[in-house]
C-alpha cells in the first residue's frame, strides 16, 4: 500500500485501514483458494501449500518431505529441471520454498499481472514431477550440506535437535525436519516417488494469493490452470499422540563451542487440541507476558535486572498442529552457571504461578497485539503466509482474524491458570550444553551418525 | 547473538538483494527533501494507506569511526535505549511498548541508525516521539548497565568464535582491507572491548550524534507540515556539530593470499574477495548487473549453476558486491563438506576467471535485465523497504532521482560494459582466501 498510488487516486482516508476481505473458493478436485486484496502496489504473492512435512514421516524416512521440496525444481516433462527457476527470474519474479513440521510451502513474488506464469508451472509440478534419478543423486548431496551448515556445525542447534527428539516420545515433532543423517544417507529416488503421489494433489492444496489482484480474475485462472488435475483422495492421518510424560526429562549435549546454553520445554496444548478454547491464548500472553519485547519479564529481571542470562527467551505457538512445547532458552551471562539460570528461569515461572499478571503487563500485551496486526499489513508475503499456515494446520484463515479479540479476552486468572496447570515438571524436559574445548586432534563431527566413516 | 530455531528449512538461501536494485517506470513515492535548521537531511514519504510510522535517525557513526576503541561505536549505539533524560532502560522499553511502538537500533560498518515504528493515532504517536526524542538526544550512559552491556559484547565475540561462518568473515574483511578501518569486526575485539570506558561512549556520542551528522527519513500516515514539526523536535533536539570527516581510501590488494583457520566444523567455509565498490561508483551498473549473472541471482547464476546444481557440493554458493562508503567488499563464497573444499574452490576461480574474460552472454544478460526490471515494483513494495531505501539515498548522497532512473540504468548496461568492469576491477590472481574448517587430507601443518 505505497502511499503514492492512493495519494494519486485520493481514494483512501486515514481511516480506510481496515484490512482488506478474504475471498475463498474450493474447485471441484478439492483445492482450496485464497485470495486477499492489497492494493497498494502493483504486485503480487502467490503460495502453494501441501499438507505434508516432518510430522507427516515416521522413522527412516525422516527430511523425505524438505528433500522432495527441492526436487520440485528439478523438472517436469513439460518444464525440464532448471527452467522453473529461469522462467519466474525472467519474470521478475522472486522465489523460495519451505518445509516445515506441518507443511511444505513455494511461493513467488512478482509483478501482479504476471500470476498466470506461476499458476502455469505451479500447476504443472503438482502432479506431473519427473524426479530424474541423476538430479536427486546430487541434490541430496546439496540438503546433507545444508544439515552440515545448519545443524551439524552449529552447537544450539545440535543441541535443539537432541532436546527435541528427546521431549517427545511418540509424537511425530520428534523428527528434525532437515532429517536425520542415516535417513538421507539412504534415501532413495523410489522413496521420493512414493511421498509426492501421496500428498501432492489438488485436495491437499491451499493456494493463496495476496495483493493488487480481482478475486474472481484469480478464480477463472485457478480454474483454468488446476481444475483439470485429479485428486487423490488422501486417507485420513493417524493421531500419532504424544504419550503421558510421567516426570522430567533431562539430558546433556556436548559439542565443542564456547557458550553454554539452555533449553526448557513444556508440553502444552494448541488451539485445534486444547481442552478450552481460551487457554492456547492465554498461553500466549504467557509468552508475551514473559518475553514480549525488552520491557517483558526474561529482559528486565534476567538480563537486566539480576542480570543472571546473557540472553533468554521464551516461546510458544498456539497454531502448531499437534501438541507442542512452551519453551524457555538462554544463554548465561558471564559468571553464571546454567544451574544459575535454570533456578532463575524456575523462578520467574514460579511467580506467573503464584501471582496474577499485573493490569499494565497484560495491557501493554494487547496494546502490542493490536499495533502488530497493523503492522503485518504492511507486508504481502506475512499476511499469505499467516492465511496458509492456518488453513495448512487445518484452522481456518478467520482465526487470524479473531486472534485479536480471543487475545483481548484472556484475563490474568487464566494466565495464571495455565502456568499452573501446564509449566509443571511432568512436563518438562531440559536440555543443556556443555561445551567442549575446539581440540584440532579430535575429529569433525559429522552428521550425528555415530561411527560415521567418511 | 543467539539461538532461534527455525523450523523451517528453505530451500535457498535468502539471496543478498536487498538494497541493491531499485527503480522502476510505474508509480513511485514523492520524496519530500529539506534540511533542517541544524543541517540534517530529511527525506519523507506519505503513505496514508496503513495508520502506521516508520522515523529512522542514520548517522555517520559505524565502526569505520572507532579509531584505535575498536567496538565503541556499536556499544554506543546499544546504550541508547539504556538509560535517558533520567529514565531507565525498564521505563524506556515499557514507555515504547505499552503504546505499542517498536524501538530499535543498529550498526555497521558505515552507519549507526536508531528507528521507531509506531501507530500514527498521535494519542500513540506524540509519547512515542517525545520517548524517541530523549533516547536520542539525551543519553544518559549509566555506569551499571553500560559494565553490562560491555560484557554481553564480549559474550557476542565468544559467540562469534563458535560459528565458523563468524569466524570466516572476521578474518575476511581483515584480509581484504589490512589497515584500513573496515578491517576490523565492528563489535570490536576482547581486548578493546574490555578497555572501553563511559567516557570513551559519551566523546564518541558527542562528536559523531550530531545533527549535521545526521540523515531523517519519515515514511508514513502524516503530511508533509506535520512531517516537518517532527523533524525539527527530532534534529533540533540534537547538537548541531559537524560531519563526521571523509574515510580513507581503500588499497588495493597487491598479491593473493590464503588463510586458514582450524575449526572443529564438518564443512569448511570458503570466502574469496577484495575491495570492490562503493555508492555512486561510476561501474556500479556494469558490476552489478554482472554479478547478478556471476552469482548474484540465487539458484539460477553461473556460480551456484556451476557448484551446487552441476556437482551438489553446496547449499549455498555466491558472490556480491556490498557497496559502501569507500569500496565495500567483493565477496565470492561457498561452505562444503572438507573433503570436497578443494574441489569446489578450483571450479568457483575457474568459474569467475572464465566470466572475467568473456562477460556474460547476451542471453544471459537479457534474462538479468528482466529479472531486475521486471521485480522493481517488489522493491518498493512496503513502507519498510521504502524506509530502507530512503535511508541509503539519503546517508550515502544518492541523487533523489535514483530509484526513478534505475532501471533506464539497468537496461543501457551492454556486455561490452560488464566484461570492461569486470577485466579492470575483478582480479582473482590477487584476492585474499579464507577457509575455515578442519584439515583436508592433503594439508600439510602449517
Amino acid at each position: 500500500m505505497r502511499g503514492w498510488l492512493a495519494l494519486a487516486v485520493s481514494l483512501f482516508t486515514v481511516a480506510s485501514y481496515a484490512a482488506q476481505p478474504v475471498h475463498e473458493f474450493t474447485l471441484d478436485n478439492g483445492l482450496k483458494l485464497i485470495v486477499k486484496e492489497d492494493h497498494r502496489a502493483p504486485v503480487m504473492v502467490s503460495q502453494v501449500w501441501y499438507k505434508v512435512g516432518s510430522s507427516y514421516e515416521h522413522d527412516g524416512i525422516t527430511g523425505l518431505s524438505h528433500v522432495l521440496e527441492h526436487m520440485m525444481f528439478k523438472g517436469t516433462k513439460a518444464h525440464p529441471a532448471g527452467q522453473f527457476s529461469q522462467i519466474i527470474a525472467e519474470n521478475g519474479g522472486r522465489e523460495n520454498a519451505f518445509t516445515s513440521r506441518d507443511y511444505t510451502a513455494y511461493f513467488q513474488t512478482m509483478e501482479a499481472a504476471r500470476l498466470p506464469v506461476s499458476f502455469e508451472l505451479e500447476a504443472d509440478r503438482m502432479r506431473n514431477l519427473a524426479l530424474p534419478e541423476e538430479e536427486f543423486k546430487k541434490e541430496v548431496q546439496v540438503v546433507m550440506e545444508e544439515r552440515r551448515m545448519r545443524t551439524d556445525d552449529d552447537p544450539q542447534s545440535l543441541t535443539y535437535e537432541q532436546f527435541n527428539a528427546a521431549a517427545y516420545a511418540s509424537s511425530p515433532y520428534r523428527i528434525p525436519t532437515i532429517g536425520w543423517m542415516g535417513d538421507l544417507q539412504s534415501m532413495q529416488v523410489g522413496d521420493l516417488r512414493a511421498w509426492y503421489d501421496k500428498w501432492y494433489a489438488p485436495d491437499n492444496a491451499t493456494v493463496v494469493v495476496v495483493g493488487d489482484v480481482d478475486p474472481q480474475a484469480v478464480y477463472g485462472l485457478a480454474k483454468k490452470y488446476f481444475a483439470p488435475l485429479k485428486p487423490s483422495h488422501i486417507a485420513p492421518l493417524k493421531p500419532r499422540h504424544e504419550i503421558k510424560q510421567f516426570g522430567p526429562k533431562r539430558l546433556v549435549v556436548k559439542a565443542p563451542a564456547k557458550l553454554p546454553y539452555l533449553l526448557m520445554g513444556y508440553k502444552a496444548p494448541v488451539a485445534l487440541n486444547a481442552e478450552q478454547d481460551w487457554e492456547p491464548y492465554a498461553l500466549e500472553v504467557l509468552a508475551s507476558v514473559l518475553d514480549g519485547g525488552d520491557s517483558a519479564r526474561l529482559s528486565s529481571r534476567l538480563v537486566r535486572g539480576s542480570a543472571v542470562a546473557a540472553s533468554v527467551g521464551a516461546g510458544y505457538d498456539a497454531f502448531d498442529r499437534k501438541e507442542t512445547l512452551f519453551l524457555l532458552s538462554g544463554i548465561p551471562a558471564n559468571g553464571h552457571t546454567l544451574d544459575d539460570l535454570n533456578k532463575a528461569l524456575q523462578a520467574q515461572i514460579r511467580d506467573v504461578q503464584e501471582t496474577p499478571v499485573s493490569a499494565p503487563e497484560l495491557a501493554r500485551v494487547k496494546a502490542q497485539i493490536k499495533a502488530d496486526k497493523i503492522y503485518e499489513q504492511d507486508s504481502i508475503f506475512y499476511q499469505a503466509m499467516q492465511i496458509g499456515m492456518l488453513e495448512t494446520v487445518g484452522l481456518s484463515w478467520k482465526d487470524a482474524d479473531q486472534y485479536l479479540s480471543r487475545i483481548e479476552a484472556v484475563s490474568a486468572e487464566q494466565v495464571q491458570a495455565v502456568a499452573k496447570k501446564y509449566l509443571i515438571d511432568d512436563r518438562l524436559t531440559v536440555a543443556e550444553l556443555l561445551p567442549q574445548p575446539f581440540d584440532p586432534k579430535h575429529p569433525p563431527r559429522e552428521g550425528g551418525v555415530a561411527g560415521n566413516v567418511r | 547473538m543467539f539461538a532461534k530455531h527455525n523450523y523451517s528449512m528453505l530451500r535457498q538461501a535468502w539471496p543478498l538483494l536487498a538494497l541493491l536494485f531499485a527503480g522502476g517506470a510505474q508509480a513511485l513515492p514523492k520524496i519530500h527533501n529539506w534540511t533542517t535548521a541544524g543541517g540534517t537531511k530529511v527525506l519523507f514519504v506519505a503513505a496514508h494507506e496503513l495508520p502506521m510510522l516508520d522515523v529512522r535517525v542514520v548517522f555517520d557513526a559505524g565502526s569505520a569511526r572507532d579509531g584505535t576503541l575498536g567496538g565503541v561505536a556499536a556499544l554506543t549505539n546499544s546504550m541508547l535505549g539504556k538509560g535517558a533524560a533520567g529514565q531507565n532502560a525498564d521505563d524506556i522499553a515499557a514507555g515504547f511498548e505499552q503504546r505499542g511502538a517498536q524501538f530499535g537500533s543498529g550498526s555497521e560498518r558505515d552507519m549507526a541508525w536508531l528507528s521507531l515504528r509506531s501507530l500514527s493515532d498521535s494519542k500513540l504517536l506524540d509519547p512515542a516521539l517525545e520517548l524517541f526524542a530523549n533516547v536520542l538526544s539525551r543519553p544518559d550512559f549509566p555506569a551499571a548497565d553500560f559494565k553490562r552491556e560491555r560484557q554481553l559484547t564480549l559474550t557476542g565475540l565468544e559467540y562469534q568464535q563458535q560459528q565458523p561462518k563468524s569466524i570466516a568473515e572476521n578474518a575476511f574483511y581483515k584480509a581484504v582491507y589490512g589497515q584500513h578501518p573496515y578491517a576490523a569486526n565492528p563489535d570490536g575485539t576482547p581486548k578493546t572491548v574490555a578497555a572501553l570506558t563511559v567516557k570513551d561512549l559519551e566523546a564518541f556520542y558527542h562528536r559523531y550524534y550530531v545533527a549535521a551528522n545526521a540523515t531523517l527519513v519519515i515514511v508514513g500516515d502524516i503530511d508533509r507540515k506535520r512531517a516537518e514539526a517532527i523533524a525539527d523536535t527530532l534534529a533540533g533536539a540534537l547538537a548541531p556539530g559537524r560531519k563526521a570527516p571523509a574515510l580513507p581510501e581503500v588499497a588495493a590488494l597487491k598479491a593473493a593470499s590464503t588463510e586458514f583457520i582450524e575449526h572443529p566444523s564438518s564443512q569448511s567455509h570458503v570466502l574469496m574477495g577484495a575491495p570492490g565498490l562503493r555508492r555512486g561508483d561510476p561501474d556500479y551498473f556494469a558490476l552489478y548487473v554482472g554479478n547478478h549473472v556471476l552469482g548474484g541471482s540465487g539458484l539460477v547464476s553461473r556460480i551456484s549453476e556451476e557448484i551446487r546444481e552441476k556437482r551438489g557440493l553446496s547449499y549455498s554458493a555466491y558472490s556480491y558486491f556490498i557497496p559502501m562508503m569507500r569500496k565495500g567488499p567483493f565477496t565470492l563464497g561457498f561452505q562444503t563438506r572438507t573433503d570436497k573444499r578443494d574441489e569446489a574452490l578450483s571450479v568457483l576461480r575457474e568459474t569467475v576467471k572464465k566470466f572475467v574474460a568473456n562477460g556474460p552472454t547476451d542471453k544471459e544478460l537479457q534474462a538479468s535485465k528482466d529479472n531486475i526490471i521486471g521485480g522493481f515494483p517488489l522493491a518498493v513494495a512496503s513502507n519498510s523497504k521504502i524506509t530502507e531505501y530512503l535511508a541509503m539515498i539519503g546517508f550515502y548522497d544518492l541523487p533523489l532521482d535514483y530509484l526513478s532512473t534505475f532501471t533506464g540504468k539497468v537496461k543501457a548496461v551492454t556486455v561490452a560494459q560488464i566484461r570492461d568492469a569486470f577485466r579492470r576491477r575483478v582480479h582473482v590472481d590477487d584476492m585474499a582466501t579464507v577457509i575455515v574448517g578442519a584439515k583436508a587430507p592433503g594439508d600439510t601443518d602449517s
